[in-house]
């Protein structure tokens, strides 16, 4: 079964794959196997992260940079995250919308996500669902994500070259410092440069670039900034071209030859984490311990902090537990001071 | 382990239809009741749509329609069949005559939503067709 799996993936076939990736979404644990045996089939692939804040134009930069890559004979696939709602769980998956003119090309691979419940732009599901693709033999994996928190700063590590598209406008520049982008952003697009004050957003960005430049120095690259109407085509080969420029500078190149070991340590991370968080938290949470643990809170024996302390003393690390003894700071187990 | 697992639809106009309020309102119903909604937008063909449903692994297609494009459903129906999506069920909103209607159910779209439809009926009714 996964051997038959994995020899139709690498041989490019859809439905296999786009079957796979909903699994790993769905966190079901026969696609361990799979991905185990597709590790070594990835690798080959170059990735690009396309992050900023809602609407700034990145699915439509996505697909104009699609349509060029095409006209060159690469293969592409898309993996386009949006954010799932916190109140219901649910999601509105609207980037395939703008890109929906290479759903025929059958070199092009476009696939939504949901970011289901996890902070900031990357999730271990998409980091799978990238060795997915790469296994199926893409030569360029674009990644969207909408940039919020922390989000584009992880993509940044597990991608060869990310991009940042901004818009004029006042408020986005305050974003732009706040989530420290400029830490992360290899180039960066002023995108709807068709409205006024685009000017003015490149030459802020240049001067908070310029404010960073040692850091550039040693790690051979210096950010660079693109103006762009994405709606008008204008822009995408100048950013198609910078993004070749990084691909061959140093930077990159350690990150290649290195075995990209920073994205290794943040896969292995999340898949730690996501494993804990399953197998762990669901047996805490799941467990009638848990619920007298809530009884003893809403009754005030029991202060949250001091709950959490036991649960994890003895969920964890195989203490012995009493909910709704009295309420103290200072543990009822002796044993668990030390 | 944890129920990850989410119900997919797929939600797409089709053909040379601009009406797109009530295919964005459904959208809205069915993310709000913890469902992923891949939005296709309009002028859509059969063949991007049956594209789209694979790349995207979706468990429904919902094809909103308020012009006269019923023989669009029905191709759209015979293009899954040819890629092996029999499986994906389809069901319609919008004003459909009778005589349609009837045509479209007989070829195998499996629920027809008339436009005063409530969003549970349309949420029950996905929930209960999609097999876990
Ligand atoms: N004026 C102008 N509008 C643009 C340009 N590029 C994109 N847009 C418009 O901006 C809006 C948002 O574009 P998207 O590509 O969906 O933006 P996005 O960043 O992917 O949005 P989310 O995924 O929702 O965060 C659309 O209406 C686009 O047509 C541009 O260069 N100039
Ligand atoms: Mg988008």
């Amino acid at each position: 079964m996964v051997n038959n799996t994995v020899k139709k993936i690498v041989n490019g076939d859809v439905m296999t794959a786009a079957k796979l990736i909903r699994d790993i979404d769905d966190q079901v644990p026969e696609t361990r196997e799979i991905l185990k045996a597709l590790h070594g089939y990835t690798g080959k692939a170059y990735i690009i992260g396309v992050t900023g804040a809602p609407g700034v134009g990145k699915s439509t930069i996505v697909d104009q940079m699609v349509r060029d890559l095409r006209l060159n004979g690469k293969t592409v696939g898309i993996l386009a995250v949006d954010p799932t709602s916190p109140f219901s769980g649910g999601a509105i998956l609207g980037d395939r919308i703008r890109m929906q003119r290479h759903s025929l090309d059958k070199e092009v691979f476009i696939r939504s996500l949901a970011t289901r419940g996890q902070f900031g732009g990357l999730t271990q599901s998409t980091l799978s669902a990238i060795d997915v693709l790469d296994a199926m033999g893409k030569e360029y994996i674009i990644v969207e994500t909408v940039g919020v928190g922390q989000g584009e700063v992880d993509i940044a590590r597990c991608v060869h070259t990310t991009v940042i598209v901004v818009v004029p406008g006042l408020g986005d520049h305050v974003q732009a410092i706040k989530a420290g982008i400029f830490e992360v952003g290899d180039i960066f697009v002023v995108n709807k440069a068709d409205r006024p004050e685009a000017e003015r957003a490149v030459t802020y960005l240049r001067s908070m670039i310029g404010l960073a430049k040692k850091e550039f120095k040693n790690e051979g690259w210096e950010p660079s900034i693109i103006m762009a109407e994405a709606l008008n085509n204008k822009g995408i080969i100048e950013l198609l071209n910078e993004i070749e420029k990084h691909r061959r500078s140093k930077k990159v190149g350690d990150i290649l030859v290195a075995g990209k070991r920073d994205s290794a340590r943040i896969q292995l991370t999340e898949m730690i984490k996501s494993r804990l968080i399953e197998e762990t938290l669901n047996r805490i949470t799941g467990s009638p311990e848990f619920e007298k643990y809530l009884d003893c809170i809403m009754e005030r024996t029991k202060d949250p902090y001091t709950a959490c302390d036991e649960l994890l003393s003895a969920m964890v690390f195989g203490l012995s537990l009493d909910p709704c003894s009295a309420p103290n700071r200072t543990s009822n187990h002796p044993d668990e001071k030390d | 382990m944890g129920d990850r697992r989410r119900i997919k639809v797929l939600i797409s106009v089709i053909g040379l239809d601009g009406h797109f309020t009530g295919a964005e309102i459904v959208s809205r119903y069915l993310m709000d009741a913890g469902m992923e909604v891949v939005y296709l937008g309009i002028y859509q063909t059969p063949e991007m749509i049956v594209s789209a449903a694979i790349q995207e692994s979706v468990d429904v297609i919902g094809i909103s329609s308020h012009a006269s494009n019923y023989d669009q459903i029905g191709m759209l129906l015979d293009l899954m069949k040819q890629n092996g999506l029999n499986d994906i069920p389809v069901i319609c909103g919008g004003t459909i005559p009778r005589q349609h209607a009837e045509t479209l159910l007989k070829r195998g779209v499996s629920k027809i939503f008339p436009p005063q439809s409530s969003s549970e009926s349309i949420v029950n009714y996905i929930t209960s067709i999609v097999k876990r």
